[in-house]
């Protein structure tokens, strides 16, 4: 059987996973796909590779397709974002001198950490559109400076002073912790219980011209992800990718950074809300001063669900009742309206208890 | 006209001293070599265009200018796609990424871009030239060594021992300096 040519671009982090997974473990070759991965050194990068069709898709910041489609960044096509492919992960840390002003700060408390803060902080985060950046601002505020310090320069921005926070994902965050340059403040996750972190992103025109491979794709990483879900799998995962041509690091790094609580399958984590999207696009918006009902409307068609009903429902996916819900909502885990029967969600509360409403403008 | 100001983000100090040498005559060039405050670096000097290797993380950084909005910052905008799908490609191929101004026209970029392309290309040439010379003269190396060590083991002559060595590698199916290796580390293991 002759295999598809595909060629998908990733960071070296743990949340490649699905991707490296559907190649290495063949849910890939399994899809009549001969799946060739590409290691980008950014964030504009891989998207340049994207926009120019050197890679067919990506593993990439869930902000970049929806602030492409707001006309926000250096971007040049239109972007989907297929699934989502992992929750969480992201970590907050700092640097000794400030830590050492939170001492007797509840450290769980996130109303009494940002009260005990010294303001103004120097924040970094990977990129101007991620996860991570929007994650400080709904803490902090839309008033903090950040800037955007990529992940391998964190050590030499922290050794010359230049930050006093930062928010990055794994392996970076336990490197830098192992490294003794920064210690935790918070997982991201204590702000967003499921902030949608990475997305599977593909052209929007490449998408819609070719369903089939499109479809192929998203089964294999979507089967990955369904593996990755096991603990005990993620020893075997860590050994794949620390294999040169992925992360190049120690596996025991990689299996302590499995471990940062990002989430890859449970509780339809796979499935890209329309509602997340319309999260991001309103945030953008705000803060880019554009006009945010347009922004939403923009911003949640980037988002395909319809796509994932049509590929991976047949194979097997739950399917919530609706594209779109209130983000913040599920407080514990439970079972919730499905296409069929009914699905499990798990908690995606805010730290404030704020809900987002996409039916409300 | 005014010259173009262009900043030029290099670690490479031969790569920074080409690339300088073909835009000198039209513009003014800042190379930088260092990460250390990227974003506040480029806002003072204000260029018209940024070059950077595609392969540098902190291009991540200048996707941040692209967002300055303040009257005193001027917006950096990625050129890709704007005016020159074609250009974009060529410099990404090369590795390459290139932001402009705002506003920057075309006739005054390309001219820019194509001459900065020409010498990235250049420069990997010479790069992978230089490669496969030291490459081949430490093979020489080893193979010199081998024939010392098989001419003195069989009271042979240099010309003999390199049909040798040579016949060996051939009915292997293997390349000269890796049999000249085997017989270098093997000479080591019984001294």
């Amino acid at each position: 059987m002759s295999h598809l040519s595909v060629t998908a671009g990733f960071l070296p982090l743990i949340d490649a996973a699905p991707l490296i997974v559907a190649r290495e473990l063949a849910f890939a070759e399994e899809e009549g796909l001969d799946l060739t991965l590409r290691r980008a050194p950014s964030w504009s990068a891989l998207r340049d590779l994207l926009t120019f069709g050197q890679v067919d898709a990506a593993s990439m910041l869930s902000p970049i397709p929806v602030a492409q489609a707001l006309g926000l960044g250096g971007g040049a096509a239109a972007l989907d974002a297929l699934m989502v492919t992992s929750l969480g992960g992201e970590m907050i840390a700092l640097p000794d001198h400030i830590a050492r002003q939170l001492d007797g700060v509840d450290r769980a408390d996130p109303f009494a950490l940002r009260a005990a803060l010294p303001m103004p902080l120097r924040i970094g985060v990977p990129f101007p559109f991620s996860i991570h950046a929007e994650l400080l601002y709904r803490w902090l505020g839309e008033g903090i400076t950040v800037q955007t310090v990529p992940p391998p320069l964190l050590p030499d921005a922290m050794a010359a002073g230049e930050l006093d926070l930062f928010i990055v994902g794994e392996p970076w965050a336990t490197g830098a912790m192992d490294r003794g340059i920064a210690s935790l403040l918070l997982p991201g996750t204590t702000i967003w219980r499921a902030p949608p972190d990475k997305v599977l992103a593909m052209r929007h025109d490449r998408a819609e011209a070719d369903p089939d491979l499109t479809g192929r794709l998203m089964r294999a990483v979507w089967r990955a992800c369904r593996w990755l879900r096991l603990r005990e799998n993620r020893i075997t995962a860590a050994e794949i990718m620390a294999r040169r041509p992925y992360l190049d690091l120690p596996p025991d790094l990689i299996e302590r950074a499995m471990d940062s609580g990002v989430e890859f399958f449970e509780g339809c984590a796979t499935f890209p809300w329309r509602s997340q999207a319309e999260w991001i696009g309103a945030r953008l918006a705000r803060r880019h001063g554009l006009d945010v009902a347009q922004a939403r409307h923009a911003a949640q068609a980037v988002f395909r669900s319809d796509l994932y009903r049509l590929h991976l429902g047949p194979a097997g996916a739950d399917l919530p009742a609706a594209s779109s819900r209130l983000e913040g909502a599920v407080s514990e885990p439970g079972l919730h309206p499905a296409a069929a029967g009914r699905v499990l969600l798990l908690p995606d509360r805010f730290f404030d208890g704020a809900v987002f409403d996409p039916d409300t403008a | 006209m005014k010259p173009l100001s262009i900043v030029l983000i290099e670690k490479i100090p031969e790569r920074a001293v080409l690339i300088t040498e073909a835009l000198r005559a039209e513009c003014e060039v800042t190379v930088i070599d260092s990460d250390q405050g990227l974003a506040r670096r480029i806002a003072e000097i204000a260029p018209d265009l940024v070059l950077i290797d595609v392969a540098n993380p902190s291009r991540d950084t200048l996707e941040e200018l692209s967002l300055a909005s303040s009257p005193m910052e001027r917006p950096v905008a990625m050129f890709v796609d704007r005016s020159d799908r074609d250009l974009t490609r060529a410099a990404i191929e090369a590795g390459l990424s290139a932001y402009v101004v705002n506003g920057l026209r075309a006739e005054r970029l390309r001219p820019v871009l194509d001459a900065a392309i020409a010498r990235f290309h250049l420069f990997q040439r010479m790069r992978a030239e230089l490669t496969a010379t030291r490459a081949a003269l430490e093979e020489r190396k080893i193979v010199d060594r081998a024939k010392g060590i098989v001419m003195k083991a069989r009271g042979i002559g240099e010309d003999e021992a390199y049909a040798l060595l040579r016949r060996t590698a051939m009915d292997q199916k293997k390349k000269i300096a890796e049999i000249a290796q085997a017989i270098l580390t093997a000479a080591d293991l019984l001294k």
